[in-house]
């Protein structure tokens, strides 16, 4: 499964990035394989407004089924939603002690956006 | 087309743009002169207070937002790729709107192959009009939690008369309601205050008039406290300073009391009208 993760550098060793919308780079890892792909963000995140609904699309035109995260909008969630993309936030530590919270089961999924717009 | 078209505009908030607005259009209607009043200060408008006009028309103001009829639509995506406001989102054939973010331009009608997009109205506040003791009186008031102002402030704008001259209080910064708000004026008065705050702000909304290309002029407010920054700053710059109002604490009383200093303190109105005649020279 192809999972994204929000982070601040661009390596599995980096913080999670806390903001979905406005997080430095995607990091996308393929669980079964180990693959990791790092995708730049930063246009987004020097957006004006609408960050998180184009980061949402990114994500939804990396091929991911889920991403974790820190906190993440209403106007995201509703994109993720409607790819069918699983969220997870609340993360915290690195990029790889994320995944292997993911990949160990220990995540629960998200119904709803954690944090108000413009956050 | 006899109209002069007068915007008191501030980088700084709370220098003194209201107080400066409403008792130029006292003193403009004390000489008998045909004034309007408009505070384009949507977001928090308060000319009201001190001008205390009888409201005799109130209208809704409405942005077009896009609705996307799912029938028509071929998801190409050619509107969400012209929505700068990332107002639109595709994700496979499904189109998400997001109408708090649409600043109602029409695009995606426009570049729609199929004509699958339609508009409807979100309302973003109200336009209300009447009569303040011989100045016509309008303000904009934005809905609550609304983020979109300068639709509002064109609304506004619209109700300037073809005569007569119309004074525009500014929302303060240098932001697109600001811009909205200034742009169309024959002069704009910025309000400042001497201190390294208003001096930076003032900076600012020197800069941006200079790329709007509008004659300017500054007033300083509470021109006897702080320092000398503000004064140095418009002789380098060759800016002219129209009027120096001083800290005086009855304009203070009378403003708490929502009280114009044209009428409360008698002096003050020969001071306004002396500004007035000011940007009118000015102008000419």
């Amino acid at each position: 499964m192809r999972v994204a993760v929000t982070a601040r550098e661009a390596n599995v060793e980096s913080q999670v990035d806390q903001r979905f919308g406005r997080a430095r780079y995607l990091i996308v890892i393929d669980t079964e394989t180990g693959d990791t792909e790092v995708h730049d963000n930063e246009v987004n995140l020097n957006a004006v407004q609408g960050a998180g609904i184009q980061t949402a699309q990114n994500a939804a035109r990396l091929n991911v089924e889920a991403v974790l995260t820190g906190h993440l909008g209403p106007n995201a969630f509703r994109t993720l939603s409607a790819a069918a993309i699983t969220a997870y936030t609340g993360l915290q530590g690195t990029v790889g002690q994320a995944i292997e919270e993911f990949k160990a089961g220990r995540l629960n999924p998200v119904d709803s956006a954690d944090v108000e717009e413009h956050w | 087309m006899d109209r002069t078209i007068i915007a008191v505009a501030s980088g700084k908030g709370g220098t003194g743009k209201t107080t400066v607005a409403t008792n130029l259009a006292r003193v403009a209607a004390i000489q008998g002169l045909e004034v309007s009043y408009l505070d384009c200060d949507v977001e928090e408008p308060n000319g009201h207070i001190f001008l205390k006009p009888e409201i005799e028309k109130t209208a809704s103001v409405c942005v077009p937002v896009p609705v996307v009829d799912e029938d028509k639509c071929t998801a190409c995506g050619k509107c969400r790729e012209i929505c700068q406001y990332s107002a639109i989102a595709l994700l496979g054939k499904t189109v998400l709107t997001f109408p708090n973010l649409c600043h109602g331009c029409g695009g995606c009608i426009l570049v729609c192959p199929t004509g699958a997009i339609t508009e409807t109205g979100r309302e973003v506040g109200v336009v209300e009009e009447g009569m303040a003791d011989g100045v016509r009186f309008v303000h904009g008031k934005l809905r609550i939690g609304e983020a979109m102002s300068p639709p509002l402030i064109r609304k506004v704008k619209e109700r300037i008369l073809d005569h007569g001259m119309a004074i525009i209080d500014s929302p303060p910064g240098t932001s697109c309601p600001v811009i909205q708000s200034v742009r169309g004026a024959d002069y704009v008065l910025l309000v400042t205050e001497p201190t390294p705050f208003g001096l930076n702000d003032l900076k600012l909304a020197v800069e941006m008039l200079r790329v709007l290309n509008l004659p300017f002029g500054v007033v300083v407010n509470r021109a006897d406290m702080g320092d000398e920054a503000v004064f140095d700053y418009c002789g380098s710059e060759s800016i002219d300073v129209l009027l120096r109002i001083p800290d005086d604490r009855r304009i203070a009383e009378a403003y708490s009391r929502g009280r114009l200093a044209a009428e409360a303190l008698p002096e003050y109105r020969e001071v306004f009208a002396s500004l007035l005649k000011g940007v009118v020279d000015a102008r000419l």
